[in-house]
């Protein structure tokens, strides 16, 4: 038995490496490093106007000149990214200006800040930044209105991200009560396979509909990879009698094993998708009455049919009912001729394919990173805590409320917007205290 | 390939004050999970609340080091009782699920750009740890052939190892005292041990504390020792690299988290000094294969598998004994 169980973790690393090694080109970043030459690095941000994620917004088009000793020596324009490198012949003490009227309107320069920057340029390569922290007086003058508006759009596309990947997490937590920490890193499977995927194809015949193939195929290679897992870890595991504890520390090193393999076949650096992406300007339409880009509208379409379909198979199909029965009680249900084994896997494959669906629709706000996962971890902890441990409608219920205050947390209870993530961690910790089941658990789930 | 220095390179690590770092981190976590089964993955938060205790008290309210030392002792204590609190008459996994979510809040706060003024920022808080650098009475540093320390470090070894001993003396008398038996008690049955009228929630919180404040140990030498606290030192990674020292080398033994400790840092910085040679320009595996930077990631993979492997295979570690191990709880 032990031997088994041994040789088939290496078939699955094995197997891992095949999968992600036959992906040429997949260790490249999208974004082509600029020109080894030295040059000065220029990053303007609006940090009065930012977007839904809290990141303040890039300012495209602006006219950036540098001069050394008075004389000019280089000029650039920032692009959609708010970024301009321009080259410089050597090392030394250059000045940058911007000029004010190439700024878009509604942007001005806050009083702190001056309209020129001394750069030293101390070394070789294109990493010498000057910094304008533009819009900063103007934050003060936002208006709560549409901040609150903003936010709650932000809220509504993360609450729905976030349910996916919940409900995900409750459909394997139901019949075989692992509390999966690895579940971050099921996630990031999805986004990082379907990036690949869509790097593969965004330059063929099908590169209109790239993005949408890989989705695709990332939900499917999810369930896959859900599957694998049960047969080839989870399984044996289960079948050696091992514990809850015992579980949980197996699937924490599963997660730091998975995140680093990642990080070795796609970098630590940032990837993204090449359609869809939230880079640069785009068209907001209004759904419903938020302004909403057409990206984030997908997302929320995407997530509800899922999540409804999902819903309904769990209600009414037999696998459904049988999932739950099995999550019930797997003594009784086992008693009662269903095959306790089956549902399991059946659960790990909707499952993975739920959570590899999540981590594309969050990708597609928040880009591709090996670490995506990990960061989101504890956000869907707190949405399945908060509904109830073990339920699928808590699922689902704690995901919209976690998700709505993580974004508007920063607004309505002054939480610094660079850790927004605590709201959610401080709520799951004041909910158990209070009332430990959740909002729809059962107490004697409690122990 | 130079064996040598990757000889030279583990045992570095292996004797230094790494291992020192995590064995006192692990100490704390054999009295949580080794002797009581309780299943704590914020021991960093421990650590940072000691660090940020003293850095902060010194620092920022100019107040004196010893001081400071008061200060970091209570803060895990105080951090414990909150912890436990909502968790501790919970299933094992809330208590996991809140201490590493803990551990974050307290690593995102400290590291935050709007509590700079207190915390420092992600650049952290250093300049109080003056008092212990100068109680230093080496006048130069040690070479041992194969390894050499330098004076101040040195210095750590010789109050990191007293500590490290210390807290063994403490655990070991702790354990065979009525006490400790009643903690291993309730790691085997918990109902058992109310029935006879003890108060399980009490003892928990106790263990929870004692093994928070070991930690914190490990937090405060790791900021005296490199004289800084930085936020990101204190990442989920610092309780599961002393998670997996614990597993190696045997939980619920005294010395269980020291030898693991020592065995898991000579293992991952030799590797690591293995792969940094092997890769790159001028190893011997293409670059194609592997870069200079995914060398570096070689050690995390091996942390994880070497946890899931253990965890499967031989949960009791090296010096323990399966039936002691409290894997097979709720």
């Amino acid at each position: 038995m032990r031997k088994r169980l041994y040789r088939v973790l290496v078939a699955l690393i094995g197997a891992l490496m095949v999968l992600l090694v036959g992906t040429p080109g997949a260790a490249q970043a999208t974004e082509t490093p600029p020109p080894d030459a030295t040059a000065i690095q220029v990053t303007l941000q609006d940090k009065a106007n930012k977007d839904a994620q809290g990141n303040p917004k890039p300012i495209p088009d602006v006219t950036l000149e540098v001069t050394k000793d008075g004389e000019k020596v280089g000029e650039g324009v920032t692009d959609a990214k708010g970024v301009a490198i321009i080259e410089v012949e050597e090392l030394g003490e250059y000045v940058v200006s911007l000029d004010e009227d190439t700024l878009p309107s509604g942007t001005a320069l806050d009083e702190n800040t001056k309209d020129e920057a001394t750069v030293q340029v101390r070394f070789q390569g294109p990493n010498n930044r000057a910094i304008f922290p533009i819009g900063v007086t103007a934050g003060d003058q936002a208006n709560f209105g549409k901040d609150l508006a903003t936010n709650l759009r932000g809220g509504l596309v993360f609450a729905l991200i976030l349910a996916v990947a919940a409900l995900g997490f409750a459909l394997i937590f139901g019949p075989t009560g692992l509390s999966n920490f690895a579940h971050g890193e099921m996630l990031t499977f999805g986004a990082v396979i379907a990036w690949t995927f869509d790097s593969l194809l965004d330059s063929g015949a099908l590169a209109g509909v790239a993005v949408i193939i890989a989705a695709i195929m990332a939900t499917m290679a999810g369930g896959l990879g859900g599957y694998v897992q049960d047969k080839v870890l989870w399984g044996p595991v289960r079948r050696r009698g091992a514990g809850l504890i015992a579980m949980m520390i197996i699937s924490i090193g599963l997660a730091i094993f998975l995140r680093y393999i990642f990080q070795y076949f796609y970098t630590s650096s940032t990837l993204q998708y090449s359609q869809y992406s939230n880079q640069g300007r785009e068209a907001h339409w209004y759904y419903l009455g938020f302004a909403m880009a057409d990206r984030e509208a997908v997302i929320v379409v995407v997530a509800l049919v899922v999540i409804v379909g999902v819903c309904l198979w769990l209600a009414k199909s037999r696998m459904g009912k049988a999932m739950r029965a099995v999550s019930d009680n797997p003594a009784l249900a086992a008693s009662s001729g269903l095959r306790v084994d089956s549902v399991i896997t059946s659960a790990w494959v909707l499952g993975g394919a739920m959570t590899a669906l999540a981590g594309v629709l969050y990708a597609l706000q928040n880009q591709v990173n090996s670490f995506m996962g990990m960061k989101i971890l504890l956000v869907i902890f707190a949405a399945v805590t908060l509904g109830g441990l073990g339920t699928i409608w808590g699922a689902l219920l704690g995901a919209l409320v976690i998700g709505l205050i993580n974004e508007l947390g920063p607004l309505l209870f002054n939480i610094p917007p660079s850790i927004k993530e605590v709201g959610p961690l401080v709520i799951m910790i004041v909910i158990l205290l209070v009332r430990p089941q959740g909002i729809l658990g059962r107490k004697d789930r409690l122990g | 390939m130079d064996i040598l220095e990757i000889l030279r390179t583990a045992l570095q690590q292996a004797l230094g004050p790494q291992a020192i770092v995590f064995a006192l981190l692990a100490i704390g976590l054999n009295v949580h999970f080794g002797y009581t089964g309780l299943l704590n993955f914020g021991q960093a938060g421990f650590a940072l609340v000691s660090a940020y205790g003293l850095a902060v008290t010194v620092v920022t309210f100019g107040a004196p080091f010893w001081l400071g030392l008061i200060v970091a002792m209570i803060a895990p204590l105080v951090l414990a009782v909150i912890l436990g609190l909502p968790t501790l008459r919970l299933r094992a996994d809330y208590l996991a699920i809140v201490t590493i979510a803990a551990a974050e809040i307290l690593r995102f706060v400290a590291g935050a750009v709007e509590t700079k003024d207190v915390f420092g920022g992600s650049n952290g808080l250093s300049g109080f740890a003056g008092p212990f650098q100068a109680a230093n009475p080496y006048s130069k540093g040690v070479d041992l052939g194969i390894v050499a320390f330098r004076r101040d470090d040195l210095w750590s070894l010789t109050v990191g190892w007293a500590l490290v001993a210390v807290c063994c003396v403490l655990v070991w008398a702790l354990m065979r005292s009525p006490w400790g038996r009643v903690l291993r008690s309730i790691r085997e049955d918990e109902d058992a041990v109310r029935s006879l009228g003890k108060n399980v929630f009490a003892y928990k919180m106790q263990a929870l504390a004692l093994g928070g404040l070991l930690g914190g140990l490990g937090g405060l030498f790791l900021a005296l020792k490199q004289a800084s606290v930085v936020p990101t030192n204190y990442a989920t990674l610092m309780t599961f690299y002393a998670f997996a020292a614990l597993l190696l080398g045997g939980a619920a033994r005294v010395l269980g988290p020291v030898i693991g400790a020592i065995l898991f840092w000579f293992l991952i910085a030799g590797l690591g000094s293995f792969f940094r040679q092997s890769a790159g320009a001028d190893g011997w595996i293409p670059t194609v294969i592997m870069t200079d930077t995914q060398a570096s990631l070689i050690r995390y993979i091996v942390l994880g598998l070497a946890i899931i492997l253990l965890m499967i295979f031989r949960p009791q570690g090296i010096f323990g004994d399966r039936r002691e191990i409290a894997i097979d709880e709720r």
